[in-house]
């Protein structure tokens, strides 16, 4: 653990591929009951990244000549720029190796972006990777130039091959999209966590409430991405600030040293020479 | 709005001393426009490009009047425009069946439906013997529902025609179709822009949420009101349209292209009503269709006035369940120059 940065402050930023930013929330733009809401979400998140869905808002363009420029869904994708955040497109819903390729490179075009969250699910029900497409994607994308970030399992085999092929940031699920289940394998994460000290690790998808992404900071991980929780939430504007104090906390927690748990009480004050009442 | 005080349209000094209204646009918005200016004594002209009224995205909407089911994702405005529009659909056109709705969701997504239940009113808790005394059909396949009692569905596009011909025949609307609202030659006071996301041109925060929808003829099974089907990715309603006919919707997707139906929401609008009930599975597709609802970026609606020009606007997915009560309100913005800052603010949520 003496790789992560306890010296650090929270103003220190977190660096993906040379680009430092200063929150350690990455938002999802899926599933908010308006777009004003999403732009207010945001704001109150202090998130600096945000990533954007190409493949289900993507009109005929995309369907018919990946290579043209895509208009059907500017006026969603302008109000994103707007915002004046850093873009990381995706590539959910994506199920093949070059699906997502396509809309990795559809994405670099529309957003002018070498960033792209790769996703090439597995499993309909769990929306689990399919780390052998995903590995293969990866390779892909960054020979071409592309700077990847993976979402996969806390599988230590799989990290290390999508470091390999040119990941320098990995996105280990907590649980299942969508589950708000929190972090399903913590001994994972944590293993995974040691595994590799330096490099950046984002928690992503399934962390449900804000003390999941506590504790995933609390663990050593350099940010959380999330969607749900935030969207979903009666107040999205509220849930979305108290994810943002969360992960200061627990990232603050992280470099104030926690204490060790222990079996046994520890007095808080002394007991010794203590006046004897009564 | 450019005023700060209520200012009143004069009517011009005529023989019948109407007022003289244009209404560009013959959809849900359009059409409830010309009704409340009719009945405050207008003289209405109402033009639509196309060939007849109601044929736009009002075409492919769903009819359902269910405020409080909508209030569980929108804001409280919508469920309070939603519950003048429902009174007004009920004493305004034929067929507006009382039968309340139901939401389901199968065993996996039971968090979905109490998540529902929390914010939203109106309703009460079945288990399964109770969704089957409503929906025999579904004897057996669902363990909890919700029931809302008091809301309707509407067939939309009967529901336009039994409006137009009333506007025609009842209140001397004057029905211009084929025509470009702004190239007609008749003179106005006062011009009604309902033009939907075509409005664009003027309205630049408009944007376009596509929907897809399908239609389905079953005689296996029969619903008699509509049912919403919760899923975390893609929630589906289905509405009786009588005769063995099912509307079925409606995805909403960011980008404003019209008419391109995919595979994929097909397979997902299928799959939901095949999970409701397998008999859809052999159900004949009788029409598939998209269209592109005009939304402002907080997905509520809008009245705007600028000079002698009232926008009726960003209905989104509320078009039947809005446009009733946002007509008067414009009729009455027209008239006595009352402001309604729920539906006038410009800005009211910035972006």
């Amino acid at each position: 653990m003496d790789a992560i940065n306890r010296t650090g402050t929270l103003a220190d930023p977190v660096e993906f591929y040379g680009t430092k930013v200063g929150s350690r929330l990455l938002l999802g733009t899926a599933q908010y009951p308006s777009p004003a809401i999403l732009g207010e979400a945001i704001r109150a998140s202090s998130a600096d990244i945000v990533t954007v869905s190409l493949r289900r808002e993507s009109g005929a363009a995309k369907a018919g000549q990946p290579g043209g420029a895509p208009l059907a869904g500017q006026s969603f994708w302008q109000l994103i720029r707007d915002l004046g955040v850093k873009v990381l497109p995706n590539t959910a819903g994506c199920k093949t190796v070059k699906e997502a390729v396509t809309t990795a490179q559809m994405a670099r075009e529309l957003f002018d972006t070498p960033w792209v969250k790769l996703e090439v699910i597995g499993e309909d029900d769990t929306l689990q990777p399919d780390v052998f497409g995903l590995v293969e994607a990866a390779r892909i994308l960054s020979r071409d130039g592309f700077q990847v970030f993976p979402y996969t399992t806390e599988d230590l085999v799989v990290a290390e091959k999508l470091v390999a092929a040119g990941c320098e940031v990995l996105m280990p699920w907590g649980a299942p999209i969508g589950s708000g289940r929190g972090l399903n394998n913590p001994y994972g994460l944590r293993s995974l966590r040691a595994h590799f000290p330096g490099l950046p690790l984002v928690v992503d998808a399934g962390v449900g409430v804000p003390s999941h992404a506590a504790a995933a900071m609390e663990m050593g991980y350099d940010a959380v991405l999330l969607n749900t929780a935030v969207a979903k939430a009666g107040d999205p504007v509220r849930m979305a600030r108290a994810f943002a104090r969360a992960i200061e906390a627990g990232r603050e927690a992280l470099i104030a040293d926690p204490m060790e748990a222990r079996d046994m009480a520890a007095p808080s004050t002394p007991v010794m020479g203590r006046a004897v009442l009564g | 709005m450019t005023s700060n005080h209520a200012e009143t349209i004069q009517a011009p000094n005529r023989a019948a001393n109407a007022m003289r209204v244009r209404i560009v646009g013959g959809g849900v918005a359009g059409l409830t426009c010309a009704h409340a200016f009719a009945q405050r004594g207008a003289q209405v002209t109402l033009v639509e490009r196309k060939a007849a009224t109601g044929q736009g995205c009002s075409w492919y909407a769903g009819g359902m009047l269910a405020p409080w089911c909508e209030r569980e994702s929108a804001e409280p405005i919508i469920a309070e425009l939603g519950f003048e529009s429902l009174a007004y659909w009920r004493e305004t056109v034929p067929d507006v069946p009382n039968e309340g709705s139901l939401v389901l969701a199968p065993a996996r997504d039971l968090p979905d439906l109490r998540r529902f239940s929390r914010r939203t009113e109106g309703y009460e808790w079945l288990d399964g013997a109770g969704i089957a005394a409503l929906e025999p059909d579904l004897d057996g396949r669902f363990e909890q529902g919700l029931f809302f009692p008091t809301e309707a569905h509407l067939e939309p596009r009967k529901a336009l025609a039994a409006l137009t011909a009333k506007l025609v025949g009842e209140h001397g609307v004057i029905l211009r179709t084929e025509e470009d609202g702004f190239e007609v030659s008749d003179a106005a006071d006062i011009v009604i822009d309902c033009r939907g996301l075509a409005a664009r041109d003027t309205l630049s925060d408009l944007r376009g949420v596509k929907g897809e929808m399908l239609v389905l003829y079953s005689t296996e099974i029969s619903l008699k009101r509509p049912v919403r089907m919760l899923h975390p990715r893609i929630p589906v309603y289905i509405v009786p349209r009588g005769d063995g006919h099912f509307m079925i919707g409606a995805t909403s997707l960011e980008n404003d292209e019209r008419g391109r139906v995919t595979g994929r929401s097909m397979l997902e609008l299928l799959g939901a009503v095949y999970a409701l009930h397998p008999a859809f599975g052999e159900a004949e597709i009788v029409e598939i269709g998209a269209d592109v609802r005009p939304a402002f970026p907080d997905n509520l609606p809008r009245l705007r006035r600028r000079g002698d020009t009232i926008y009726v606007n960003g209905l989104y997915r509320h078009g039947f369940l809005a446009a009733p009560a946002l007509a008067r309100r414009a009729a009455e913005l027209a008239f006595d120059g009352t402001q309604f800052p729920e539906v006038m603010d410009e800005d009211h949520r910035q972006w």
